[in-house]
């Protein structure tokens, strides 16, 4: 069995499983957030009234809180929910809520691997699509709707089919200036954003070996985009190291069988992937940077689960260092764990010199909600993961997704920009 | 199961589409409603009568896990999908939550059926008849377990 069989297997006490098998899975780790909480409690409200007990979650010490998307409150709406998650916790004795304004908070799936709060071979469900990122620690993580993430609360359990593995073969070390966003969009601009439908997409190779945990977060992250029911990495001793740092004490490794099957195998070199990005309005329209030259730009956003790990904001401080922003451009941090980082090693200096803004660790404008969206016709260079119709505002603005380095070096001339061709 | 279509001619109509990030704070079903497919086709809550089920092409519901899509259509009385394929979070949503039918037609059937068409829906024997056209087409069978949480009415009715 391969690594997503393995943990599926274990979860629902087979001793083996297959592609297409239907099974329950126990499940070890539940996440919600302000806005799949409040849905949650809202099928909660409809469950009692068909007389279903709601008044005890099946375990609460594997569950987790974020508040992301619409914190800072910019409204009475999103500050009402806050509250209620806030009761929700309590009522539930829910002990890790990570608040905002009160030490480490962050996106849900930051979190995720800046707190440890997974295992590799773990069953991890979200109530977030891109809960798929946390499989580069080597758990089965996979993002459900509200009342799913209702059924997992107070079961412990939910049904999964089995999917198949399209493995994704990396050789090779990434050249300068391309990260693993630019090998994530080459993927799903080959495969379609409907290319993993409904399967694992799980990565591998030396070049995947080369890579650090940050950059394997990035692949897992965007599977969604392709959408994949899992992204996985098999864990490996950089693993274990990343998740001891963090706090972890039961991390260890876990893989797949060697005579795993994989139902399509996709081999790449790195040394021929280039600078990458996606024009709107979807994740798999790309083209290489080099060919968007001419693009002029309102903004660039350096921000979200995708682009702003710490990994992420290096490399485009690494960039903007001794320069001066052309558009408003915006850096958020992932979590403060990350923000508090960047501002000791200089980061936040390197782009508040350059003109930048640096904000708070929000989802805010990456769903197009609050905290900075865009206007009509305005046209944004991004280190996040969606580019559809009013994703991040105006329905008729325009998103090109890219790397951390891509969206800096675009930061600097204003439009579009290879940071190898920037002087 | 009978209803007129709402046709999109159209692949990977996402969730940012059928409900834009910014009302995602909202939970209450009713004001939801008002804002379906607000990115697509904004007129859509004062067309859609209650029974109409929407035809699209590939991917639909591609995106965000929000359960607020499926929600946010069938407030509005959507009482089906039928596209070509679904994306997986908008398609079990729509099951495990009872909101509406998801229901996968091959290209023939899809671009056989026209806006307005009043279709039923018989999903025992796997057939919709077009009744404006007088045509009879096959659906994809849904998977053992999904016709059964079906049955059950959503996942918390379903017995393992
Ligand atoms: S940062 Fe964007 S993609 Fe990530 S969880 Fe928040 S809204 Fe979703």
């Amino acid at each position: 069995m391969n690594i997503t069989e393995k943990i599926l297997a274990r979860a629902s006490g087979k001793t083996t499983v297959s592609p297409d098998d239907v099974i329950f899975a126990k499940v070890d780790k539940v996440m919600v957030h302000d806005v799949s909480g409040p849905g949650v409690m809202k099928v909660f409200d409809k469950l009692q009234k068909q007389g279903i007990d709601t008044s005890k979650l099946h375990d609460s010490s594997k569950v987790w809180i974020a508040e992301d998307h619409f914190v800072p409150s910019a409204e009475k709406v999103s500050a009402e929910n806050i509250v209620k998650l806030s009761n929700f916790s309590k009522k539930y004795d829910i002990k890790k809520h990570f608040k905002y304004g009160m030490g480490q908070y962050g996106i849900c799936h930051t979190l995720s691997h800046e707190e440890a709060l997974v295992n590799p071979g773990e069953v991890y469900v979200g109530g977030d699509s891109h809960t798929n990122t946390t499989g580069a620690l080597g758990a089965f993580a996979c993002g459900l709707g509200h009342t799913d993430v209702a059924y997992v609360l107070l079961n412990g359990e939910i049904w999964f089919k089995v999917p198949e593995t399209y493995y994704f073969k990396l050789d090779g070390k990434l050249p300068p200036h391309v990260m693993a966003k630019d090998f994530i969009l080459k993927i799903i601009g080959d495969i379609g954003n409907d290319g993993g439908a409904y399967n694992t997409m799980q990565f591998g190779g030396t070049g995947i070996d080369e890579m650090s945990i940050e950059s394997r977060l990035t692949l897992a992250n965007m599977t969604t985009e392709a959408g994949a029911k899992n992204g996985i990495i098999e864990s490996d001793e950089k693993t274990v190291q990343y998740l001891k740092e963090r706090g972890a004490t039961n991390a260890s490794i876990f893989c797949g069988d060697a005579d795993a099957n994989y139902s399509k195998i996709f081999e790449y070199d790195a040394s021929e992937l280039e600078p990458t990005v996606a024009k709107p309005f979807s994740p798999d329209n790309i083209t290489i940077a080099r060919e968007l030259s001419s693009t002029e730009l309102d903004k660039s956003y350096i921000g979200s689960c995708t682009g702003a790990k710490y990994e992420d904001l290096l490399a485009a401080a690494k960039i903007l260092k001794g320069k001066k922003v052309k558009i408003r451009t915006e850096v958020l941090p992932a979590a403060i764990s990350i923000y508090k980082r960047a501002i000791k090693d200089g980061l936040i200096e390197i782009f508040l010199d350059a003109g930048a803004t640096v904000g708070p660790p929000t989802c805010g404008a990456c769903c197009g909600a609050h905290m900075g969206v865009l206007a009509k016709d305005e046209i944004c260079v991004s280190t996040t993961n969606r580019n559809f119709p009013g994703r991040m505002g105006h329905v008729e603005s325009q998103t090109y997704l890219a790397s951390p380095q891509v969206a800096a070096a675009s930061a600097v001339t204003g439009k579009i920009t290879d940071p190898r061709d920037l002087n | 199961m009978i209803g007129n279509v709402i046709k999109y001619e159209q692949d990977n109509i996402d969730t940012d589409v059928i409900i834009p990030g910014t009302y995602l704070k909202i939970h209450d079903y009713n004001e939801l409603a008002t804002h379906a497919m607000e990115g697509l086709d904004p007129d859509f809550p004062s067309k859609v009568k209650d029974g109409d089920f929407i035809v699209a092409g590939k991917n639909f519901g591609c995106g965000s896990s929000r359960e607020h899509a499926p929600i946010a259509l069938s407030t509005c009385g959507i009482k089906a999908v039928i596209a070509t394929s679904f994306a997986r979070i908008f398609y079990r949503n729509s099951v495990d939550g009872a909101f509406l039918l998801p229901i996968e037609i091959d290209d023939e059937t899809y671009q056989k059926i026209s806006n307005s068409d009043q279709l039923e829906i018989n999903i025992e024997n796997n057939q919709i008849k077009n009744i404006t056209k007088n045509e009879t087409y096959s659906m994809k069978p849904f998977s053992e377990i999904i016709a059964k949480i079906i049955s059950a009415g959503g996942i918390f009715k379903y017995k393992k």
